[in-house]
């Protein structure tokens, strides 16, 4: 069956995704979109019931290791990548009203 | 002697022996990419200055008898996906255009332990999503072997800079083949290891549960020592494995007799260039002459395994990239109006067309109402295609088959139809998924030249029969690495061109940085323009 997504449904994945697309890269996307979910649908052919979902392919389990710094202090260094730096903060637009 | 010819674990040797000082050999290869740099585009950054201090720091301890391996003094290129400290690191992105990591990633440090020279970035597709190097921000890479075609991707620079002669030898990453296509396209020997042999730490992450750092190669020996020089258990990698064996040079061996080789009828049919299929059956009866058993078989599930990837690839990518926000490095929207439009307009400005696409698709996979009909639905899909190997590998010790359906396709015929593009990855993407190594060795080349690789998968931690059946074939057809004629041809009008002022290796290359390069078209041009931001 031929995938429908609405234009409500495009601006929420839009808020999810961050992302603000012009009118013509949201219909694009649309369309994309729906073709993707046409093919992806074949999943839909296997009968799945009672399969795990692997999300890893070996049995690991949650890792753990010993909270021991080891990396110097590379506080200059990282600022320096700082798109805007106040001091010894990154700066960014005001978030609270 | 051209230095150029030899192979990393050839080039060693002759370090070790005082016959050729790491200079040199760093030298030769840059003043090689130099000149082919504008016709091929391999790299995003090439680190003249920084080669050359590297070699002779390396050298000294190769003369001090600190250093031993078998690469020491070998210069290498490394995709730009990797973190090197100080070192600009793009992921071929806008958005990361200026990002300098603080870190190293591991393979890399790895890498220097054995005594790499670290020549510079390679080129790819934005942060490792496309199979041609296309969708780089810094315009595409071409195939050496006729560069009227894309060299694959989305380790495109790593190849395409091997066959060129540029390094000799590279890193890529592997998420859906990204290591074994354009290692088949560009005639080159590439190995995509299990998962979580090679540490992730300071790969910039893609699809995490699918990455894997691998080797790119000039012969299956280089490979081999590679792996084993870049494999190793790491705390910092909460997905790294301890393997009971990284002796993957042990596994050199000229000899297949006994060992059970399966084609899947599936790999051999419909949708595969004959041609294509014609090398790699030629392949197969080399092997089975020396003694290995081949037989067709049926591997289940094969035409779900791209539905499969695409939602879990782009679920865990859309996750992934929200980090770059343009809040602590990278890309910034220059006019914005609070937080959530500046967050909004930087990374749409700041990805290019096919990584928004992945984002959106991915979002939309994990958002409520469909995180179980999409998300969970793949992952449940995945146990079963895992299922499905481990039935194949309980009768067989290598699935082989091809690593693309095609050769390399012409350059500007693959973007417009994602939907097309994506099935060509048809043979690679489902070892990601099961999470098995995958290697690719050269077998011949199409009636247009271009290179044909034979895809060898083995069950997981197997890379050492990958290794012998690979070394087996390669002993068994004399074959050896040679220069594509295109980039001869490249470097001899490069050189015709620039006779008078540059005598190419005896000028000192110290300090200069590359020049730059005249594009060849408009969008090149502006792609280009985007290397100096």
């Amino acid at each position: 069956m031929a995938n429908k997504i609405s234009d409500e449904t495009m601006e929420y994945v839009g808020i999810l995704a961050k992302l603000e697309l012009s009118a013509q890269e949201q219909e694009a996307a649309k369309s994309d979109m729906e073709k993707m979910l046409d093919y992806i649908d074949t999943l839909n052919e296997l009968d799945t019931s009672g399969v795990e979902p692997m999300s890893h392919v070996f049995p690991v389990h949650n890792v753990f290791r010993e909270d021991v710094v080891t990396n110097g202090d590379n506080k200059e260094r990282t600022l320096a990548n700082a798109p805007l730096r106040k001091d010894d903060s990154f700066e960014v637009p005001k978030t609270i009203g | 002697m051209d230095l150029l010819n030899l192979t990393a674990i050839e080039l060693g040797k002759r370090i070790k022996a005082k016959e050729v000082a790491v200079a040199d050999a760093v030298r030769a290869v840059l003043t090689q990419a130099k000149a082919v740099e504008p016709e091929i585009n391999s790299y995003v950054t090439l680190d003249e200055a920084g080669a050359l201090a590297q070699a002779e720091e390396i050298q000294k301890k190769i003369d001090s008898g600190e250093l031993t391996g078998p690469l020491a003094g070998v210069p290498a290129a490394v995709k730009d996906n990797l973190c090197i400290e100080g070192q600009l690191t793009t992921c071929s992105s806008k958005i990361l255009s200026n990002y300098i990591p603080t870190f190293t990633a591991e393979a890399v440090k790895n890498l220097q332990r054995a005594g790499a020279v670290i020549l510079g970035k390679t080129n790819m597709d934005e942060f490792a999503m496309g199979s041609t190097t296309e969708t780089s921000y810094y315009g595409p890479t071409k195939n050496p072997h006729n560069l009227m075609h894309v060299p694959g991707g989305s380790s495109g620079g790593s190849c395409a800079g091997l066959a060129a002669q540029e390094c000799f030898y590279a890193l890529g990453s592997d998420t859906g083949g990204s290591i074994r296509q354009p290692s088949s396209f560009c005639g080159v020997v590439g190995l995509k290891p299990t998962y979580g042999t090679v540490s992730r730490y300071g790969l910039v992450a893609y699809g995490s549960s699918l990455d894997q750092i691998g080797p790119v190669a000039k012969d299956v020996a280089d490979c081999a020592a590679i792996l084993e020089a870049i494999a190793s258990h790491d705390e910092k990698d909460s997905t790294s494995v301890q393997r009971e064996d990284y002796d993957f040079t042990s596994a050199l061996a000229d000899d297949v007799k006994g060992m059970k080789i399966g084609i899947p009828r599936d790999y051999m049919r419909e949708g595969l260039d004959p041609e294509v299929a014609d090398a790699i059956w030629d392949a197969a009866k080399v092997l089975e002459q020396r003694g290995a058993v081949i037989e067709e078989f049926d591997l289940s599930l094969v035409k779900y395994a791209i539905p499969a990837y695409y939602v879990i690839a782009s679920a865990e990518a859309s996750s992934n990239l929200e980090r770059f926000d343009g809040v602590k490095y990278g890309y910034r929207t220059p006019d914005y109006e609070g937080l959530h439009n500046m967050y909004k307009k930087t990374r749409s400005e700041g990805f290019g067309a096919e990584v928004k696409r992945r984002i959106m698709l991915g979002s939309f996979v994990l958002s409520s109402g469909y995180y179980d009909a999409y998300y969970l639905k793949a992952l449940r899909v995945k146990a079963l295609i895992k299922q499905a190997f481990d039935k194949a590998f309980e009768r067989y010790d290598v699935i082989l088959g091809p690593a693309a359906p095609t050769t390399a396709p012409e350059l500007g015929k693959s973007l417009s139809d994602p939907m097309k593009m994506y099935l060509g990855d048809i043979y690679t993407i489902s070892v990601n998924l099961a999470g098995l190594p995958g290697m690719v060795v050269p077998v011949g080349k199409d009636s247009k030249g271009l290179p044909v690789g034979m895809q060898m998968i083995g069950n997981s931690f197997q890379e050492k029969t990958l290794i012998r059946a690979a070394y087996t074939y390669e002993c068994a057809t004399e074959k050896q690495y040679e220069a594509p004629a295109d980039v001869t041809a490249a470097v001899e009008r490069a050189a015709g061109n620039t006779a008078a002022e540059n005598p190419s290796c005896r000028q000192p290359l110290g300090g200069t940085s590359m020049p730059e390069v005249e594009p060849q078209d408009g969008e090149n041009r502006n792609q280009k323009t985007g290397r100096e931001a």
